[in-house]
């Protein structure tokens, strides 16, 4: 019996539009007009400096943990922004540019990161679901909302977002497996960030790229540097025409890097070293896209300026309203909503017992 | 009407809603070409083609999670999970998702989803095949969990779960998928969830079983009457998650003596609920300890000692005499 080499005749292509100092190859160049770009960078300067702000209320005391998004803006924004509005967003925990680009407004954020799950509510015209902290698992939904989509015969797509660390959950396998099977328009968005939490991407798996992964399915698999966003944007762009033209899914991983902490109850000096850190600022994907912009000559140091000053007083108005909010949101009777359609007898015996343990109380406090 | 089996009952109810609605899709392992390994989804996929009678890879998780997209979507998923003792490697999707979709999204998305699994034993079948855990389930909030116990309940209580705005996790008591028949009307016919049934009358004692558990239970009954002259009043549950208490309680307050039935394992069963509701809502009327009839501490017996285990109509009637007795 002979021993032959079986041809399998996928590969997986790495793209970069914009290096490190923001250059460009002429030639992967996305077009994309200017008032486009523009509210990239809008956004992706917002996410940056709403994030920082974040950190500062979060080591005040003042919200809750959370997990931080800096450096991985361009990898899900760069996606998210290849997507319609009826498009279904399908979001882990480390897309805040992307839900901000989609359109949930700031004080939400500091809402649910303050414990109040009013803070994902999704508005009635948007198709984005809340975000899914069980790693991974809310891939197979992209799946589902995908083939849902294309029964109903409409053209939209869905996106799952998810990290290097999914990758060796059993759902990001049976995930590609379904989408690839049931040819559903999907695409996944992995960003490769190096890190799940302590757990570098080297160990993750012994496989050269997370990409490659998407070949064993029968889907092509690419590989982005995720600090481009507009290598993002153009491999996002090509999978989601793909999908929506009946092509099928895709699996694309951007190349990040996490700047900060995993949460910020984690300590990173533990497990990677400073000068790690040091070599992916260097590959910053705001500053990187700002080099472009200004050599393309639509935007200048006076308007990143005034952008600044802009976005400075959007957040603290966000910050203001939401701490207003938050004074018209402590009732605690109100965690029994949402649990079914119709409340059952015996969760309404529970509910109003509550009441009225809630009533003693207040009395009590009145006279004590 | 025709007597039907309950295979054949859940088919009709399957059949029926599909051609109602064009949102009811079904998906699972072997429920297409094959119409499941019990023949449940049997020729469905003939009249509905493979658009709506999805065959699925070998994934338990993906089966759910897909199912979980669906529903969000607007889809009514009804899902087969072969046997209930390989759902687990899809229970962090029932439990991280499905119960949880209406709540997290703060009533903007619901999962009106059904799991369909066989539970239970008294089949002769390899491990994982015969176990009952309905309470992982009626333990999770944000679920429903339905229990049929013949053809005519089945069917109406499928049509209910199928229409219901949130998750349904359907156990089916594959000891009598095909143990006797029913007559069922053509007519559709719902039950609603979270109502429980009265299947016999009585004032002595109060007998509450569900699922497979209903025919010894029966039995029991009978035998109480005509060998010990007790009249025992026999509840279904037919839904254990919500709990419907206000039957059961009522009727204690009737005969101040009940005994439980379930094949689940004693310890934090469906029992020791339903006998804490009895202890807030009953206790004053109570005239003697209530009995649980159970399966036991242990893992489900391969099947040469898996009737050992069950709870049988001796086993009930013994501690109904117990009850009766005090």
């Amino acid at each position: 019996m002979p021993r032959n080499e079986i041809n399998i005749p996928d590969k997986v292509e790495y793209i970069s539009i914009l290096n490190e100092d923001g250059e460009l190859d002429k030639a992967l160049e996305p077009e994309i007009p200017e008032e486009f770009l523009l509210r990239l960078y809008r956004t992706m300067y917002l996410a940056r400096k709403f994030d920082e702000r974040l950190l500062s209320l979060q080591r005040q005391g003042r919200i809750g943990t959370f997990p931080p998004i800096s450096g991985q803006e361009a990898a899900h924004l760069g996606a998210a922004a290849a997507l319609l509005p009826a498009d279904w967003f399908v979001p882990a925990f480390r897309e805040t540019a992307a839900e901000i680009w989609r359109g949930r407004s700031l004080e939400s954020v500091i809402l649910y990161n303050n414990g109040f799950n009013e803070g994902v509510g999704i508005p009635e015209d948007s198709n984005d679901l809340p975000i899914s902290v069980p790693v991974g698992s809310q891939i197979l939904h992209a799946v589902g909302l995908a083939w849902a989509a294309r029964y109903r015969q409409t053209d939209a797509v869905a996106m799952a977002f998810f990290g290097d660390g999914a990758t060796s959950e059993g759902d990001f396998h049976e995930g590609l497996n379904f989408a690839s099977v049931f040819q559903a328009p999907a695409i996944f968005l992995c960003q490769n960030n190096h890190w799940a939490i302590s757990y570098p991407r080297s160990k993750q798996t012994r496989s050269k790229t997370l990409a490659q992964k998407a070949l064993a399915y029968g889907m092509p698999g690419i590989q982005v540097d995720g600090n481009d966003i507009l290598a993002v944007y153009a491999a996002a762009r090509e999978a989601v025409d793909r999908a929506r033209s009946g092509g099928g899914p895709t699996l694309i991983e951007c190349v990040t890097y996490r700047m900060a902490v995993h949460t910020t109850a984690d300590d990173p000096k533990r497990y990677r070293s400073e000068e790690e850190v040091e070599q992916w600022k260097k590959r910053d994907p705001i500053a990187r896209f700002q080099n472009y912009l200004i050599d393309k000559g639509v935007l200048s140091e006076d308007k990143i300026t005034g952008l600044d000053s802009k976005i400075g007083k959007e957040i603290q108005s966000a910050i203001d309203r939401s701490e207003e909010q938050m004074k018209s949101l402590g009732n605690p009777i109100d965690m029994f909503e949402h649990t079914y359609a119709e409340i059952p007898p015996y969760l309404k015996e529970q509910k109003e017992a509550f009441a009225r343990e809630l009533a003693e109380k207040g009395k009590e406090e009145d006279h004590g | 009407m025709a007597k039907m089996t309950m295979v054949q009952a859940l088919n009709l109810a399957l059949q029926q809603e599909m051609g109602n609605d064009d949102s009811v899709i079904l998906l699972g392992e072997d429920v297409g070409v094959d119409g499941g390994v019990f023949r449940v989804t049997d020729a469905l996929i003939d009249q509905f083609g493979d658009e709506r009678v999805l065959d699925t890879p070998l994934a338990e998780s993906a089966i759910v999670g897909m199912s979980i997209g669906m529903a969000v979507y607007g889809l009514k998923p009804v899902c087969e999970i072969q046997f209930s003792g390989f759902s687990y490697q899809n229970f962090h999707q029932i439990e991280n998702h499905a119960a949880r979709f209406r709540w997290r999204s703060q009533g903007r998305y619901n999962v009106p989803m059904v799991m369909r699994t066989p539970y239970g034993g008294g089949v002769r079948a390899l491990e994982h095949h015969s176990e009952s855990r309905e309470v992982y389930w009626a333990h999770t909030p944000g679920l429903k969990m339905v229990i049929p116990s013949g053809p005519r309940n089945a069917r109406a209580l499928l049509v209910s779960a199928i229409r219901d705005p949130d998750p349904v996790i359907f156990y089916e008591p594959k000891a009598i998928y095909r143990a006797f028949r029913e007559e069922v009307p053509e007519k559709e016919e719902v039950i609603p969830i979270g109502k429980s049934q009265i299947v016999r009358e009585g004032q002595d004692l109060t007998l509450i079983a569900y699922g497979a558990m209903m025919r010894p239970t029966l039995e029991a009954a009978v035998t109480l009457k005509e060998k010990h002259g007790v009249e025992a009043e026999v509840i279904d549950l037919l839904t254990i998650a919500p709990l419907d208490d206000e039957l059961f309680v009522q009727s204690v307050l009737k005969t101040g003596r009940a005994v439980v039935v379930h094949e689940a394992p004693r310890s934090f069963g469906a029992g020791a609920e339903i006998i804490t509701r009895l202890m807030e809502k009953a206790f004053y009327y109570l005239e003697a300890p209530i009995e649980r009839v159970t399966g036991f501490d242990i893992i489900m017996p391969l099947f040469s000692r898996e009737k050992a285990y069950l709870p049988d109509a001796q086993r009930i009637v013994r501690a109904a005499n117990k009850v009766m007795s005090v």
